[in-house]
């Protein structure tokens, strides 16, 4: 692994949420990363969770749709459309999550500047209201802390059955 | 910490005057003529600037009457910071998969 930048979030507005991180390859790779089904595939959604439906009609106006699938069975479906498809450096797109519980729809707009063959991915998700990023920011919360139990879980399951690295 | 209050210290951190006045008490305790000289405001719009910090528990009133000086309250901020560091890890998970997906990729068009 590359061990590349630090994932900075950022508030800027009461609407807005920017996440800026720097990967150790070209623009345009990350932008296919960002953009062909079997790339996202492999990368894109919480841990535990996959990707089991991925459909992009990369162009404006064609939409796409996510459905991840998560440990529990649990699927979670978004989508939206293409607004803005300029490759290498700048994707705009609409996002609105099947049982969102707020109203209307996100607008995405990933930035891609590439430097010394390193890409600086910013990424910013601008919800119709405050209300609409503030219940979408205490999701992810809850996950991970479901996570985390999963984990620890494993953990004792592996000291319990003395297979622990530590027995 | 609670939504509610989690609510309240982002809106109040919404507004560019609320956060000069928490940089500026950040620098120590101030009353409320002191935190309406740098801006063309009057000290009543001031006052209601205080309140909503005041109700997001992010700045409290001294108890002498005549100047209740007004200071900085971290605990709140750290609430939000904390909740912004959750929603990074989440993030970061997902980008660490993608380091290693843009790492195989650039292996296999480095043998091609």
């Amino acid at each position: 692994m590359s061990g590349t930048g630090t994932l900075t979030v950022t508030t800027p507005t009461d609407r807005e949420i920017v996440l800026t991180r720097a990967f150790d390859a070209p623009r345009r790779m990350v932008f296919d990363a960002l953009t062909k089904p079997a790339l996202l595939q492999r990368w894109f959604g919480a841990r535990g969770w996959n990707l089991v439906v991925c459909e992009v009609d990369l162009r404006v106006g064609g939409t796409w749709r996510f459905v991840a699938r998560g440990p529990d069975g649990t699927d979670m479906g978004h989508g939206g459309a293409y607004r803005v498809i300029q490759p290498p450096d700048r994707l705009v797109y609409t996002e609105l999550f099947d049982d969102q519980s707020y109203p209307g729809e996100s607008l995405i707009t990933h930035a891609l500047v590439e430097q010394d063959g390193r890409t600086t991915l910013t990424s910013t998700v601008r919800y119709a209201s405050r209300e609409g990023r503030d219940i979408v920011l205490s999701y992810p919360m809850e996950r991970g802390v479901a996570e985390a139990y999963d984990r620890l879980t494993e953990l004792l399951q592996l000291e319990v059955d003395g297979k622990g690295d530590g027995s | 910490m609670s939504p509610d209050l989690l609510d309240a210290t982002f809106a109040a951190l919404a507004d560019p005057t609320r956060r000069a006045i928490l940089a500026r008490l950040a620098s120590g305790e101030a009353t409320v003529t002191e935190l309406a000289a740098p801006f063309d405001m009057s000290q009543p719009a001031i006052s209601k600037h205080l309140k909503v910090l005041e109700r997001a528990g992010l700045v409290s009133r001294g108890r002498d009457a005549q100047r209740r000086p007004c200071r900085l309250e971290a605990r709140p901020l750290r609430g939000a910071t904390d909740w912004l560091q959750n929603y990074r890890s989440y993030w970061e998970e997902s980008y660490q998969r993608l380091d290693a997906l843009l790492d195989d990729l650039k292996a296999k068009e480095g043998r091609a």
